[in-house]
């Protein structure tokens, strides 16, 4: 009895080293964001030196200077076209993945797994087999830098996430309470609604969520076809590629407003991130 | 759960309502199901059938009149091709390097954060904030604020060390690619693998520490054994965007030094060099390479479908 009392013992000094091992760790794989969101408040000047400078006056010039204020182009235009692209194909691939996750898991079609595996094939053929013809396509329809060119394509991109995440969502849904409420007289749309929607309704936001982060952060497509008008967030940061060091507060600024969307979502749906990530396979 | 409150409605008798002809049930229940399969197959399989035939043409796109069927040729010259062998050489170091070092990362943080310990949580989300940081922001972090030789944070550290001041970004290339990978993609594995530990069966473990199993013999014979599927799952995930990267070598390098991989390469022959043919052919050929994991991946993920579809 006094052996397990004393392993117990140590095994709590070794679970607090443990514990300090992971905030050590921690607070590594953060720094680089730390330190970019204190260089992002300081000024330029003081964002570019070596040694670092820690204590340095904290100014918001930064934020000026990328607001456009400052005299350089304003990032707005970008940021309306990533909501506008990431919003709306979020959208559409919601009203397109319900009906088919429906489809796939409460009344499931036959051979519904070959179907589910259709979908998640063709998210493992690479962006760039198919960017040559789709670049030419835009050519020659007058669609590049058009906006509405990428919510096609992010809608093809994140649905077949969609209707793995949805399909798996639904499968929660018992069948014997939507039988029973068939039973009792309820129609479809009064199913979906009243029975349906409360269980999947959270696996739905998180589904939305995650195409959402794809479409904020895709570069390739964005880059290829659009310009000037349709820019993207993305696309936007670019530009700052080959900027040099009197700009560093301004890319710092830059890239955390931009992050923002994504952090702020990937830190409220967490564990939602994971599952969706892995395609509905990890619970 | 609800099986007991729903059976005595169930067994009450079903209403008769005129049956439809069986074709029309059976339409009606593929019917939802035909927009999304129809806008994939028209947005992604099109497109790619037309980059398998641009694949056999001659074709610049500055000299479009001058476009004829080569057959092989592409194909030829992109695997004859020294430049684009050393991007496909590329492509595998950079997706097996940072596939495996952030798996290994993510395990052991994984491990770090399956015991309790106070600000656990904190942790956790300081941990995933790097995969929440969008990819060229991520990249341009860490080209000029971390790489910079003059005034990037990691030779501002080592000035205190007083150790010595590299070019990162010159000196080893696709080492710092990789290592901005690894810093973005450790989150995703940890998260992964610690959604596999979290569904071990404790009452086993317990079991094995009554019976005098030390911390390493349950790691090895019960831990590494269960979190085989989600190491695995993770590696195919990985490997599938990884292969696909695009936005850390084209904002940190733009493909220069020896770090150009297939994605860039594809990219630049047809938006730069306005090679057609040659871009499609080397896409053909990434798609190749993709098949070949995704058969792999398929198979994973198909077994722990399974294995979840057998436990419902």
């Amino acid at each position: 009895m006094s052996s397990i009392a004393v392993r117990r013992r140590s095994g709590r000094g070794k679970g607090a080293g443990l514990g300090l091992v992971a905030w050590l760790l921690g607070i590594v794989f953060f720094l680089p964001i730390a330190w970019m969101a204190l260089t992002s408040f300081h000024s330029e000047s003081d964002a570019a030196t070596n040694p670092p400078s820690f204590g340095a006056a904290l100014t918001l010039d930064g934020y000026r200077e990328f607001f456009g204020t400052g005299g350089g182009a304003s990032p707005w235009p970008a940021l309306i076209n990533s909501t506008v692209a990431s919003g709306v194909s979020t959208l559409f691939v919601l009203l397109l993945a319900l009906p088919a996750a429906y489809a796939l898991s409460i009344r499931p079609v036959k051979k519904w797994t070959d179907v589910l595996f259709f979908f998640l094939s063709t998210k493992m053929l690479p962006v760039v087999a198919g960017l040559l013809p789709i670049y030419l396509f835009a050519k020659n329809a007058g669609m590049l830098d058009n906006i509405w060119l990428l919510v096609i394509l992010y809608t093809s991109m994140n649905l077949p996430i969609a209707v793995w995440m949805m399909q798996s969502f639904l499968a929660e849904v018992p069948v014997a309470i939507i039988e029973a409420a068939r039973v009792d007289g309820a129609r479809l749309p009064t199913i979906l609604a009243r029975v349906v929607a409360p269980i999947a309704l959270p696996g739905i936001a998180a589904t939305a969520l995650i195409c959402f982060i794809f479409s904020w952060n895709e570069l390739l497509f964005a880059r290829v076809l659009t310009g000037v008008v349709a820019e993207t967030a993305p696309v936007f940061l670019t530009g700052f590629i080959t900027s040099q060091g009197l700009f560093l507060a301004k890319v710092c600024a830059a890239s955390l407003v931009i992050s923002l969307p994504v952090l702020a979502a990937g830190f409220a749906a967490q564990d939602k991130l994971v599952q969706g990530l892995s395609l509905g396979a990890v619970k | 759960m609800t099986a007991t409150t729903t059976a005595p409605v169930a067994a009450a008798p079903v209403h008769t309502v005129k049956q439809p002809s069986a074709r029309l049930r059976a339409w009606a229940t593929r019917a939802p199901l035909l927009p999304a399969l129809i806008f994939m197959i028209v947005v992604t399989q099109l497109p790619f059938v037309a980059t398998l035939v641009i694949s056999f043409f001659d074709w610049n796109s500055l000299y479009p009149d001058a476009r004829r069927f080569t057959g092989i040729d592409n194909y030829q010259q992109v695997l004859t091709d020294a430049d684009l062998r050393q991007s496909v050489w590329t492509t595998i170091l950079l997706t097996v390097a940072v596939v495996v070092v952030s798996l290994v990362l993510g395990l052991v943080l994984a491990l770090l954060l399956d015991r309790r310990f106070k600000g656990r949580g904190v942790v956790r989300t300081l941990l995933i904030a790097p995969f929440l940081v969008v990819p060229v922001a991520a990249a341009l972090l860490w080209k000029h604020v971390l790489y910079n030789p003059e005034y990037g944070l990691l030779n501002g550290l080592l000035h205190y060390v007083g150790g010595p001041q590299p070019d990162w970004i010159s000196n080893t290339p696709l080492l710092a690619v990789e290592a901005s990978l690894v810093w973005q993609w450790t989150p995703f594995m940890m998260l992964i693998l610690l959604a596999g530990l979290q569904s071990r069966d404790q009452q086993q473990m317990e079991a094995a520490r009554v019976d005098g199993a030390s911390d390493w013999q349950i790691f090895r014979y019960l831990t590494l054994p269960h979190l085989r599927r989600y190491l695995e799952l993770g590696a195919l995930l990985g490997s599938i965007y990884i292969v696909q990267n695009f936005d850390a070598v084209f904002t940190i390098t733009s493909g220069g030094l020896g770090t150009a991989n297939l994605p860039y390469t594809v990219y630049q022959s047809f938006y730069q060099a306005h090679e057609n043919g040659l871009a499609s052919a080397a896409g053909v050929l990434v798609v190749i390479g993709s098949i070949i994991i995704a058969t792999f991946a398929l198979r994973v993920v198909s077994s722990l479908f399974r294995e979840e579809v057998g436990r419902a």
